[in-house]
């Protein structure tokens, strides 16, 4: 089976977030990038899992600058078989899913999967823009995924519970937590990622529909109030009649 | 021009969460001078009571048959109501099913849309919509510039307050389109509000030693009418159940009140609860970066602080 895996770079969680041009921009500046962790660790390698157990083939995609050629060569060495980048740094979801669907719209993948959402921006829009883009069912929040021809069983989180669906691909899946463990790439993968072949492509859409034209930092905290652990009187009554949340 | 608001029924019934988009779109619509209608897709019970949240009118398309989720079909449906009553700003719950639809719902009206905002829409100058970001370290603007637009609100956004009357419902019949999806099995738990909509939410962490200790846990969440969660170790060891694992790769919550219970507070865990209205730290380490994060603190061990809190909320709701 053929199976295209959407890739994105975000800052690490642990980073400094700061801003520039008169806070309308994110500052990458000295923040480190990695691959966003639903993407790697559950997406990428619950579909490398399935090209193992049936054949076929994993193309890892990114729709961004050359700078995440680094990301890319990771996906590869973790194992996918080869990889599409395509040039443009997408200002909002639609022009990642626009691109992402005008590449898929040639080819015959029997799967498209991604990370149930970004950690930077957790849009969680991107996969249902690319199965609407194609006309294709999308599940998302995808926490098991079981293939057997055609037809795949897949377990998807919803609110208090999980739902078990079955779909006849191809199919859209945004991949959640339980979908797969993730891989550490190991040293022959590494120096296997180096020849891998890795297409770059021109962007067939590139006007957003929507500007991130402004960021604000949330309201500082005031600083924590200590209680003593003989008063929760004195926390209940601060719940109840400062905070009023109880 | 006019707002349509999709409202979720599960298992036939609207959750807070739907009024609180009904809210939501009405007052979006009275900002724009117009009008806010309520959709509502297969069984539920009480329909016209999205006009106590403000809405004129409400849709219930195919009132009598149990409608499965598939994003498709439901996408289909819900712009050929939107293209009907003309409406150009969709509002959604910024549920598994909501954010599955948004975006699909963007790509078939041409719209531009946002998942998870946080606040009504800057209608002043232009259309900005602002939600959280960078796991609750900073908040953006988003501006939509297309005349279509999709948002889906993120759970506790706004209070929905009944003050309206119930609103005249239409019932019309739009059978859903076949598709390749088929929901075969749902899984959930009686009783218990979820976390993405909970108000009330106590949380511990590995201070807690062991899953069987978490009596005192459920106790206070008991006494409280709070839902329970748990730091990801605690998921990882199996102590509590992977759903209610919160941060940053677990669920995002941003309820009233978030209790910690012997949570150090690493950056990964706060990313999922940082949004919450008050959080409380009860840790025995007084140099836990929770207490650099939480408005109350309460420094001592927690197996004699959590069960004296329980008493204490006991009293208060006997007094
Ligand atoms: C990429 C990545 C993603 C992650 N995602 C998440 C996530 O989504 N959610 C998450 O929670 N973590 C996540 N983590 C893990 C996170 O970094 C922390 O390791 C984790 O949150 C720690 O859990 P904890 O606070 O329960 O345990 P610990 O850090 O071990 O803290 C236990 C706390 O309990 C206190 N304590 C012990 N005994 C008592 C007592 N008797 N009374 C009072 N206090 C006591 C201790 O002082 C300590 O502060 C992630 C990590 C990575 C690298
Ligand atoms: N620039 C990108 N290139 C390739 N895939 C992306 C990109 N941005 C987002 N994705 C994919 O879309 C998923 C959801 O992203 P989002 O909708 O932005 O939360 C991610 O987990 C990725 O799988």
């Amino acid at each position: 089976m053929n199976i295209l895996v959407c890739i994105s770079k975000t800052p690490d969680t642990t980073s400094r977030i700061s801003f520039r041009a008169g806070d309308t921009e994110y500052n990458p500046d000295g923040i480190t990038f990695i691959m966003n962790p639903y993407d790697e660790w559950y997406a990428l390698v619950r579909a490398i899992e399935l090209v193992e157990q049936n054949g076929g083939n994993v193309t890892a995609i990114n729709v961004g600058p050359a700078a995440n050629d680094i990301i890319i060569r990771k996906a590869l060495a973790i194992g996918a078989n080869d990889a599409v980048r395509i040039d443009i740094d997408p200002a909002d979801a639609y022009v990642t899913a626009a691109n992402i669907a005008g590449h898929a719209r040639s080819k015959n993948y029997d799967l498209i999967m991604l990370g149930k959402e970004t950690i930077d921006y957790n849009g969680s829009e991107t996969g249902a823009m690319i199965a609407e883009m194609l006309d294709l069912p999308f599940v998302s929040y995808a926490s098991a995924l079981q293939v057997s021809g055609n037809m795949s069983t897949v377990t998807r989180d919803i609110e208090g519970g999980v739902e078990v669906c079955q779909v006849e691909g191809p199919f859209v899946l945004s991949a959640a937590k339980g979908m797969a463990e993730q891989r550490i790439p190991n040293m022959k993968g590494i120096m296997m990622a180096k020849t891998k072949p890795l297409a770059v492509e021109v962007a067939s859409v590139q006007n957003p529909r929507v500007k991130a034209n402004k960021y604000v930092l949330p309201p500082a905290k005031s600083g924590v109030k200590l209680i003593s652990p003989d008063n929760m009187d004195e926390l209940v009554r601060l719940l109840h009649e400062e905070a009023k949340v109880i | 021009m006019s707002v349509l608001v999709y409202v979720e029924s599960p298992k036939g019934h609207i959750k807070k969460t739907g009024n609180e988009v009904v809210s939501y779109g009405s007052r979006l619509a009275a900002s724009l001078g117009t009008q806010c209608v309520a959709l509502l897709i297969g069984k539920a019970d009480d329909a016209a009571s999205c006009g106590l949240y403000g809405a004129s009118k409400v849709i219930h398309a195919n009132p009598s048959s149990e409608a499965e989720f598939d994003s498709q079909s439901f996408t289909a449906l819900i712009s050929e109501v939107a293209q009907k009553e003309g409406a150009d700003h969709i509002i959604l719950s910024n549920t598994a099913n909501g954010k599955a639809l948004t975006g699909r719902l963007a790509i078939r009206l041409n719209a531009g849309d946002v998942t998870g905002a946080n606040a009504l829409p800057e209608t002043s100058s232009g259309f900005i919509v602002s939600k959280s970001v960078f796991s609750g370290k900073a908040v953006v603007k988003y501006s939509i510039e297309t005349p279509v637009k999709v948002i889906s609100v993120m759970g506790n956004t706004l209070q929905p307050q009944a003050s309206g009357s119930p609103a005249p419902v239409e019932t019309v019949d739009m059978p859903l389109k076949a598709t390749k999806l088929k929901v075969i099995e749902r899984k959930t738990s009686e009783g218990i509000v979820p976390l993405p909509e909970a108000e009330l939410v106590v949380s511990a962490g590995r201070g807690m030693k062991g899953p069987e200790n978490w009596g005192i846990v459920e106790e206070l969440a008991t006494v409280l009418g709070a839902t329970t969660s748990c730091s990801r170790p605690v998921a990882d060891s199996g102590w509590r159940p992977h759903h209610e694992h919160v941060g940053q790769t677990g669920v995002a919550i941003r309820p009233n009140l978030y209790i910690a219970i012997g949570i150090s507070g690493a950056i990964q865990h706060l990313a999922g609860v940082n949004n919450s209205k008050v959080m409380v730290a009860i840790n025995k380490d007084p140099e836990a970066p929770f207490f650099k994060a939480a408005d109350y603190g309460v420094v001592g061990d927690l197996f004699e602080v959590v069960p004296r809190l329980t008493e204490a909320i006991r009293r208060l709701k006997h007094s």
